[in-house]
């Protein structure tokens, strides 16, 4: 995107080395008598890319609106850029999260809007000028290789395409961080595939950190063994069976955390209950 | 089949009125710090006040209308026929426009406010609006609290204005009354404290119209059927509650005016 144009300033910049940018400390959370979350400790390093799996209801997107502040723990830490969500006010979390780009499960696009309202909407809020709006939502559409459904309704989209929408609303401002909840989540093979294209060349052009969920471990392995190809601009696979080194595994079993680690030791882990799952 | 805890319903209505009552005080709180939201308070002051426009004034027009008959009939007995004017005007004025107004517009606005913020809700698209950096309470709340109550006041003025005139109407064509006799009748029977008493309760009809309707709309759970269930729960709340404000308004003026 053009850098003449006003972006929020980074959020990771004045970070000390090693910091990790998202840091869960003995979380814990339950709603009524029903504990979804126990005891989740791990960390997302800058750069990281954090791939969630684990059977649906086992807690992944609660685990994505805690990252958020969406949700408070009931106990534990959760720190974001370095700083603990319980020791910020209300109005600085809001502050955070404009360095936080977030995809929803059912996109939760804003239906009264067209799609350029949708994907301009943090830079209306940002009092960013007229002029330069429409220029940079036209930018993170053709990312997203929908500019001319720029006009239309989220209601006249399908599927595919408002999760496409989505994303653009959640890259436009340069996030230092995106929180992908279930981005193939209920899309066809083919449509899922250019989704998580998006998502491998967000992660290798702009090097945004990233936690993502999935329920299709064929997307999951896609973004392990894959990366962008800025000269072909496509999608291609890593020689010689290597993987991307900054695609990491955390996958939860009813509320705890099962694995927590780079994607050879998932795929050789003896854990009966992973291997069971993987298969 | 669960049985019914007395204890657990006395504590979720507890715990409701808490996060009402936060809800609330977050919304008037946030009117006097930054960012405020002036496109969407006047988007929200032409959807209530001018889209309720003629439901206010029809229900305003027949009710002075009815007053009108109803009280000539009753007046016509001791040979007060004349008074016809004054009975309308106090009546409309104190109370009749006012909690009309009220319930109408609740009918209307609570009941949209809930189901627009209840399909939001379950839509995720106020996480969707958090998690963008926006606060839904200062962007949708506050608005909506400040449409409601400033144009809730002028339509309850419309809203006498147009029952004092039904009357007058009534009066002249069909109870044959000199029209000028029963504006003259209606002005000197009102006095400052009427005034006054009437339009006080529309300020708080506002507030409560727009807070009860956002906050089902915001605490909507359970999909579909939940936005039909809080849509109903804000229109049933926010009447019962518009009526029991003017009862305790109407107690306070009479201390304060003495009548």
């Amino acid at each position: 995107m053009a850098a003449a144009l006003t972006v929020p300033s980074s959020a990771v910049d004045d970070l000390p080395e090693g910091t990790p940018i998202v840091a869960f400390d003995h979380v814990s959370i339950g709603f009524e008598t029903h504990k979804v979350l126990t005891d989740i400790s791990f960390s997302v390093a800058r750069g990281e890319t954090r791939i969630i799996l684990g059977p649906a209801g086992c807690g992944k997107s609660t685990l994505m609106k805690l990252a958020n502040g969406l949700l408070d723990p009931d106990a534990g830490e959760i720190s974001i850029f370095g700083r603990k969500l319980s020791s910020m006010s209300e109005r600085e979390v809001f502050a955070m999260r404009a360095h936080v780009g977030m995809v929803f499960q059912e996109s939760a696009l804003f239906d009264s809007l067209d799609v350029e309202d949708n994907v301009a909407y943090r830079l209306h809020e940002d009092k960013v000028p007229e002029d330069q709006i429409h220029d940079r939502v036209v930018e993170a559409l053709r990312f997203v290789e929908l500019e001319k459904a720029i006009s239309k309704f989220p209601s006249e989209l399908s599927g595919g395409m408002r999760r496409r929408v989505s994303i653009a609303r959640a890259i436009i401002t340069k996030p230092d961080l995106i929180l992908y909840d279930s981005p193939t989540g209920g899309l066809d093979p083919i449509t899922s595939t250019t989704i998580i294209e998006l998502v491998v060349k967000q992660r290798d052009v702009s090097s945004t950190t990233s936690l993502l969920i999935t329920h299709r471990l064929q997307d999951a392995f896609t973004l392990a063994t894959h990366r962008w190809d800025t000269t072909t601009n496509s999608m291609q696979k890593i020689p010689n069976g290597d993987l991307d080194p900054n695609t990491k595994f955390l996958v939860l079993n009813e509320g705890h955390i099962v694995f927590d680690g780079t994607t050879r030791e998932l795929t050789h882990s003896t854990d009966p209950w992973l291997k069971a799952y993987l298969e | 089949m669960s049985l019914f805890s007395p204890e657990a319903y006395a504590k979720s209505v507890v715990a409701s009125v808490q996060e009402y009552s936060l809800l609330a005080g977050r919304a008037v709180g946030d009117l006097f710090s930054r960012p405020r939201y002036i496109a969407d308070t006047f988007t929200q002051m032409d959807s209530i006040g001018v889209g309720s426009l003629p439901i206010v004034v029809l229900t305003g027009f027949f009710t002075g209308c009815v007053l009108a008959l109803q009280a000539a009939v009753s007046l016509k007995e001791f040979g007060a026929v004349n008074m016809t004017g004054r009975l309308v005007a106090l009546s409309m004025v104190k109370e009749l426009g006012p909690v009309l107004t009220g319930l109408m517009v609740s009918g209307r606005n609570a009941s949209g406010m809930a189901s627009e913020l209840g399909s939001m809700k379950v839509s995720e698209q106020i996480d969707a609006m958090r998690a963008l950096g926006t606060d839904p309470i200062r962007k949708l709340v506050a608005p909506r609290i400040v449409a409601t109550v400033f144009m809730l006041f002028f339509l309850t003025i419309i809203s006498d204005a147009c029952g004092t005139g039904g009357g007058a109407l009534i009066a002249v064509t069909l109870l044959h009354l000199n029209g000028p006799a029963f504006f003259h009748t209606a002005y000197m029977s009102l006095v400052y404290g009427d005034v006054i008493e009437g339009l006080t309760k529309p300020l708080f009809s506002g507030f409560i119209i727009a807070s009860i309707g956002c906050y089902y709309g915001l605490t909507t759970t359970g999909g579909t059927r939940g936005v039909g269930r809080a849509t109903t729960q804000a229109v049933v709340v926010s009447s019962v509650l518009i009526i029991l404000c003017d009862f305790l308004v109407t107690q306070f003026m009479i201390g304060i005016f003495g009548r």
